[in-house]
């Protein structure tokens, strides 16, 4: 069964049904971009553990979903109703944020997506996911930095660098074009010139740690510069609890949507691992799935005007098993969603060349079947906002997938 | 990040000692060294049970077993289920006097623990009415706090440290979280002191099978809720299989990732770890909270796991299945390969892997030959210092160097490994926290470090001179450039705060 399920929109439809052939045209460089006044930015949440796609956006109008899914499985009627996205999909009531900017077309979905990855180890499938190569063992660089570092010698997005948040930097903006990174404290600052005469000593005796603590510092005035200040800045949780994937959000928007601040970030949420009592419209995935949604709203709000030019888009490594397991939870799967958010995002659409999920159409007669790659929404993205072409993309960003055309029209 | 481009010179092999091996010295340490810092370090592999935490003294009055801390935790449950039913009962006062109301009775109260266990409800007592929110921090949190009490003050106790880096190895190799739930966040301390500081020297199988078995990895990989489809509990309830602790000790525990395991095996292990969980608070498999073999939920047959079949028959199973794993060439491989990322670089050279997996196995995983073969390898005392100290090692650095010592409230050094991305057993997945350089030495990172040296610095009531405390610290390979630093610095806080910063602290 091929189900195109995607709420009526004539040109999306037409490059759909017509496969991919048609992809190559939309890659005309979008260098007027001063002219048109467009300012864009790309914000990445790595959702590591494996999102459940399938309970995040449920296809309720399939009917092997609700037997397989058993008690987790979103429905329409009930006390917790899924909150409808068109005629087949709906999605988990822990995002009514998500579903208003789908319907104000500043949100969609892929859905049965996967990257090239087909083993269900979460730290190989991260790696993939992250460095953009096609298998794992690459874990020096990932493809948002290299696609920084291979845009057009001057380009303002490159030269304004991207921003990591959180303690660490997520592997999927690590790379040699520079990169900002923030993460709430709560420590007090040190008095008098320390920092200077540190940094002083770093650059004689080890420039690496020179680098890192000066864009610590620099990170840190940045967001400490806002008016809302120190205070509000205080840790409010890890980034695998709902206040802290906000908090996080918040920061991001605000150091983002500075003139001079980075037009990429990458975040990761942490927690995405639901092998006992998942839960289905309530829960611990629930619980998740609002924080994210939390995030979407403080991006939304502290990006402002930017907002219009901006894209949100969740990736996680793998799903998780079409089919419950013994524990109200899922196991390692293949196939799940890719959700994208954005006043650039031409939104109000379920991207999907549904599989089915009868036992001859699942993956390995367990997984839901992928038939969307994540690298060709990423592809997409990065050619819509930043102008990238499908050679650097296929080869330089996620090198050795020029097989994997970039998706056309992501971007409004 | 770029590669490192720092200057390098020849590592004094006292300083390798303290930090590539130990935790860095104390004030006083480095004049013990004297000539010999192999062989300092070899006496600190034998001294009897020198990675044992002992219960000694009133500041570990609360250190538990995990099997009573368990209960603790299973009886506060217990009492807060109480109070809300209690609660629910007062909204409606018809209820009060209903039949079977006197029964549920109340325990001692959760205030009162960790030392209560909860075998069975204790005599009526007459309902409160109203439950008051206990002023106590929940019996969880105060395990917590006793237990990084008790690792932090061997840390600043510990001669050199060998031992201990070797503990949080493991520990972090077979880490568990505590971000779980109750039962892991009760007992992780636990855990490490039962599972992991016992067989730290000795048999690597030994470990293996102790955390495997123990409740807070059997919580933490769901093992416990794992039911064997075909078992009787199977049959009878709507549970069945989780694959998630099977997986990851092929995966993270023994032969590691792309290892030549199929998902078939992973099912199949999966079978064979059911039952393996943990007693209720009921007690009908045991002990409460304690580990047992529930031999209703075991999947019964015969189970074939990377070729070899394992014939069905209870716990034995996945004793046999664990023991052959231990003894894999990949595990051996998988195991060398992280302790020279762990003690000499993050590409370890690969000599010394294959000479670590080669004791490994001639020696069948006997821990105290692997920590002995590290110390006498040419790698550990060429390579140059470029790795960088964790967080846990560094505020345990900044605490032995700059205090306070032992038996002082642990908060403030659990806030700091919080905002330097290391909370203490609470790693964001199975995999622990990362062993590469790049990872600890982010933007951010070095923003707290920052902060972090400060703060210590500010604290210390007399400082003494701070050139003086380089020469104690780091030793006579301190560079030119940061001898200068801290000669200048406007304050001995600020000298000490630079001390703290200094490459020759940070590296490891």
């Amino acid at each position: 069964m091929n189900l195109l399920c995607e709420t009526p929109h004539p040109s999306r439809r037409a490059v759909l049904m017509t496969g991919g052939a048609l992809f190559a045209w939309a890659y005309m460089p979008r260098f007027a971009r001063a002219a048109d006044n467009r300012d864009p930015r790309l914000i990445v949440v790595v959702l590591r553990g494996a999102l459940d796609g399938l309970s995040a956006v449920g296809p309720v109008g399939d009917p092997d979903y609700a037997g397989l899914h058993g008690d987790i499985a979103l429905s329409l009627t009930g006390p917790h109703a899924a909150l409808p996205l068109d005629s087949f999909f709906a999605v988990n009531p822990a995002m009514p944020v998500f579903a208003r900017l789908f319907k104000a077309n500043q949100a969609a979905v892929v859905h049965a997506a996967a990257t090239g990855y087909r083993e269900r180890s979460h730290f190989d499938g991260q790696d993939v996911l992250e460095s953009g190569f096609s298998g794992p063992g690459h874990v020096a660089t990932g493809w948002l930095n290299r696609a920084l570092e291979n845009l057009p010698a001057g380009d303002r997005v490159a030269t304004l660098g991207g921003l990591a948040v959180g303690p660490s930097t997520p592997l999927v903006i690590r790379g040699a074009a520079p990169v900002l990174g923030w993460a709430p404290q709560s420590l007090p600052e040190p008095a008098g010139d320390l920092a200077a005469r540190v940094l002083n000593l770093y650059r004689h005796r080890d420039p690496v740690l020179a680098v890192a603590l000066q864009k610590g510092l620099d990170a840190d005035r940045m967001a400490l510069d806002d008016q809302m200040g120190a205070k509000a800045m205080k840790p409010k949780g890890g980034l695998d609890s709902a206040a802290g994937m906000r908090q996080a959000a918040q920061g991001a928007a605000r150091l983002m949507s500075a003139d001079d601040g980075p037009r990429v970030a990458a975040l990761a949420f942490d927690g995405w691992d639901t092998h006992v009592n998942e839960g289905g419209a309530t829960g611990r995935l629930a619980t998740l799935l609002g924080g994210l949604d939390g995030a979407f709203e403080e991006f939304e709000k502290g990006l402002g005007e930017r907002w219009k030019d901006t894209a949100v888009v969740a990736i996680t490594e793998f799903g998780r098993t079409a089919q419950i397991n013994g524990t109200v939870g899922t196991d390692h799967g293949t196939g799940t969603v890719v959700l994208l958010a954005g006043g650039a995002i031409k939104g109000g659409r379920v991207i999907a060349d549904w599989p089915g999920l009868k036992p001859a159409q699942l993956y390995q007669q367990r997984d839901l079947a992928p038939t969307s790659d994540v690298r060709a929404v990423l592809k997409g993205l990065l050619a819509d906002q930043f102008g990238l072409s499908a050679a650097v993309l296929g080869d330089k960003v996620f090198p050795d997938s020029a097989a994997v055309k970039p998706m056309a029209n992501l971007v409004a | 990040m770029a590669a490192p481009t720092k200057v390098s010179t020849a590592p004094d092999p006292a300083l390798i000692a303290f930090n590539r091996f130990g935790l860095g010295a104390r004030p006083d340490d480095r004049d013990k060294l004297t000539g010999d810092p192999r062989g300092y370090l070899k006496a600190e592999l034998r001294q009897p049970d020198i990675a044992m935490i002992t219960y000694d003294g009133p500041a570990y009055a609360d250190l538990l077993g995990s099997t009573p801390a368990i209960q603790a935790s299973m009886a506060a449950r217990f009492q807060r289920k109480l109070d809300k039913d209690m609660a629910k009962a007062a909204a409606k006062p018809a209820m009060i006097n209903a039949p079977g109301m006197e029964k549920t009775a109340a325990i001692p109260n959760a205030g009162a623990m960790p030392t209560a266990p909860a075998k069975a409800p204790a005599p009526a007592q007459p309902p409160v009415a109203a439950p008051t929110k206990p002023a106590t921090p929940p019996v969880e949190a105060i395990l917590y706090k006793a237990e990084a009490q008790a690792r932090f003050d061997k840390a600043l106790k510990a001669e050199v440290g060998f031992v201990e880096r070797l503990v949080y190895f493991w520990s972090n190799h077979f880490c568990v979280s505590v971000a779980k739930d109750n039962v892991v966040r009760a007992s992780a301390g636990a855990f490490e002191r039962e599972a992991i500081r016992p067989f730290v020297l000795g048999r690597f199988a030994d470990m293996l099978t102790a955390v495997e078995r123990h409740p807070a990895m059997l919580f933490y990989l769901d093992n416990q809720q794992s039911v064997g489809p075909d078992s009787r509990a199977g049959k009878n309830r709507q549970r069945g299989l989780n694959e998630n602790l099977a997986r990851e000790i092929l995966e993270l525990h023994t032969l590691g990732v792309g290892s030549g395991y199929t998902q078939a095996d992973v099912t199949s292990f999966a079978r064979i770890l059911t039952g393996w969980t943990m007693a209720g608070r009921e007690g009908r498999l045991g002990e409460p909270g304690s580990s047992v073999f529930n031999a209703n939920a075991h999947e019964p047959g015969d189970a074939v796991l990377l070729g070899k079949t394992y014939p069905g028959g209870g716990m034995g199973q996945a004793e046999a299945a664990l023991d052959d794993i231990a003894r894999h060439p990949a595990t051996a491989q998988h195991i060398a390969t992280k302790l020279a990322r762990h003690f000499i670089a993050d590409d370890p050279p690969a000599a010394a892997v294959a000479r670590l997996a080669k004791v490994f196995t001639k020696n069948d995983g006997n821990l105290r030959a692997l920590a002995a073969t590290l110390i006498d390898m040419p790698e550990a005392w060429s390579t140059p210092l470029d790795k960088m100290r964790s967080p846990f090692d560094y505020v345990a650095a900044v605490r032995r160097a700059a205090g306070p010592g032992p038996a002082n409230d642990p908060g403030q050094s659990l806030a700091w490994l919080n905002a330097l991305g290391e909370p203490l057993w609470q790693p964001p997945g199975p995999n622990g926290f990362s062993d590469q350089a790049d990872s600890w030495a982010s933007a951010e990172g070095m923003k707290v470090r920052l902060d972090i040296a400060w703060q210590a610095a500010r604290q210390v009531k007399d400082i003494g001179n701070p050139d003086d405390m380089l020469d104690a610290l780091i030793g006579p390979s301190a560079s030119p450039e940061t001898r200068q630093e801290i000669a200048r610095a406007e304050s001995k806080q600020q000298g000490l705060a630079l001390l703290l910063m200094a490459p020759e602290f940070q590296r490891r």
